[in-house]
């Protein structure tokens, strides 16, 4: 797992059934491209984030492929419609294998 | 040939009240619900500056640049600060203790980051924050001490700032402290490098235009540690007073110099009543 990762979600406690809410998320992250080479001349492995998902319900709400071009800390905003009450769950992907997940509730009503 | 002319006669009436761009504006600054003090009085002892009012560098920022500090969520000095809240957890050094061992939560420095830079009876100087960090580093942990300018300081003068948020910045500048700032004072007014300038030539006497393409501040320190867009990592004071100096075309002091810390104390002082608002984006 690389250092200092720690995801970061912004979502509303409750929302009315149907409303359009933003949600905000951040991942800490160095996003090592794996094109830059360190002081002895040799590449630095990539490390990045290459996968993003959120499900609500279960049902799937995002599905982002990330691509090494991606500066550090990615940011995503995105709307999404709350139809019921229910959890809505963030997955980060780690190029290491690592997995990272968020879970927010949102209260209907 | 006169079709061109006037296109370009035209062309400029368009681009004349572009130029007036670089002045301050009059939004409120409103952090997670708080109200923050970004114009206020000049402090007594600028009483025979050439200026109206103090205010922050947040007023010469773009609508996108001051939102950015509005929410915490979406400041990105905020990972700095919890970066900070790591180490400050994490024992380090030959007494295997952690910066929370003696100071519990970081809350218990609240008004520090106001108060400073402050006179040090048992130093005999003047200290920053960043001093202070380290002295409490070699002295009490017995770990080494950061790199003044470091991220890992900027990271932890960000998290101990962020306990004053609000807080009007009140440095004390007399006393023993007075020596220090009266040479901060003269650093101030002093020409450096190749082009002859001194702090107030940008930042008391033509703050509100442009120099080049940048918006000209008063060059206030309350929202240090700052989160630049341009280098994407959080900014110490002293890493700016290089900067500028650095621009003025001369030799600069380094971070963590006495001339330095004298700097900071006098220009702390010459915020004294604005709130303290670090860690802010600028850009």
């Amino acid at each position: 797992m690389a250092d200092g990762v720690r995801p970061r979600v912004k979502a509303p406690r409750s929302a009315e059934a149907g409303e359009v809410v933003t949600i905000k998320t951040l991942i800490s992250h160095k996003m090592e491209s794996g094109q830059r080479k360190n002081k002895d001349g040799s590449v630095i492995p990539r490390s990045i984030i290459n996968r993003f998902t959120c499900e609500f319900n279960g049902t799937s709400v995002l599905d982002v492929k990330m691509e090494p071009a991606i500066s550090t800390n990615p940011y995503f905003e995105f709307e999404a419609t709350i139809p019921e009450a229910g959890d809505m769950k963030f997955t980060w992907y780690d190029d290491d294998g690592s997995v990272y997940e968020d879970t927010k509730t949102i209260k209907v009503g | 040939m006169k079709f061109k002319a006037l296109t370009a006669i035209a062309a400029l009436m368009v681009a004349a009240p572009a130029l007036t761009f670089a002045d301050p504006d009059d939004d409120t600054l409103v952090i997670e619900g708080q109200e923050m003090v970004t114009k206020t009085d000049l402090p007594a002892h600028m009483e025979d500056a050439n200026m109206d009012m103090i205010m922050s560098g947040w007023h010469f920022r773009s609508d996108e640049t001051q939102a950015l500090q509005m929410d915490d969520f979406d400041n990105p000095g905020m990972i700095f600060v919890d970066q900070a809240l790591d180490n400050w957890e994490s024992v380090e050094g030959s007494a295997g203790k952690s910066c929370a061992s003696c100071h519990e939560g970081p809350e218990s420095l609240a008004g520090v980051r106001a108060t400073y830079p402050k006179w040090n009876e048992d130093a005999g100087e003047v200290r920053t924050i960043a001093m202070q960090v380290n002295s409490c580093r070699t002295e009490n942990m017995g770990a080494e001490p950061y790199k003044y300018d470091s991220t890992q300081m900027a990271a932890m003068e960000a998290l101990i700032t962020l306990q004053s948020r609000g807080m009007p910045v009140d440095v004390a500048i007399d006393g023993p402290a007075a020596e220090t700032w009266e040479k901060g004072q003269e650093i101030y007014y002093t020409r450096y490098g190749q082009l002859e300038l001194s702090c107030a030539s940008c930042h008391e006497e033509n703050y509100g235009n442009m120099i080049r393409a940048d918006h000209l501040s008063q060059g206030q320190i309350n929202g240090f540690p700052t989160y630049r867009l341009k280098n994407a990592k959080l900014n110490t004071v002293h890493g700016r007073f290089k900067g500028c100096v650095r621009d003025t075309r001369a030799e600069t002091f380094s971070p963590g110099s006495p001339e330095f810390v004298a700097l900071e104390l006098y220009v702390a002082s010459r915020g004294n009543g604005l709130s303290v608002e670090g860690p802010s984006v600028r850009n």
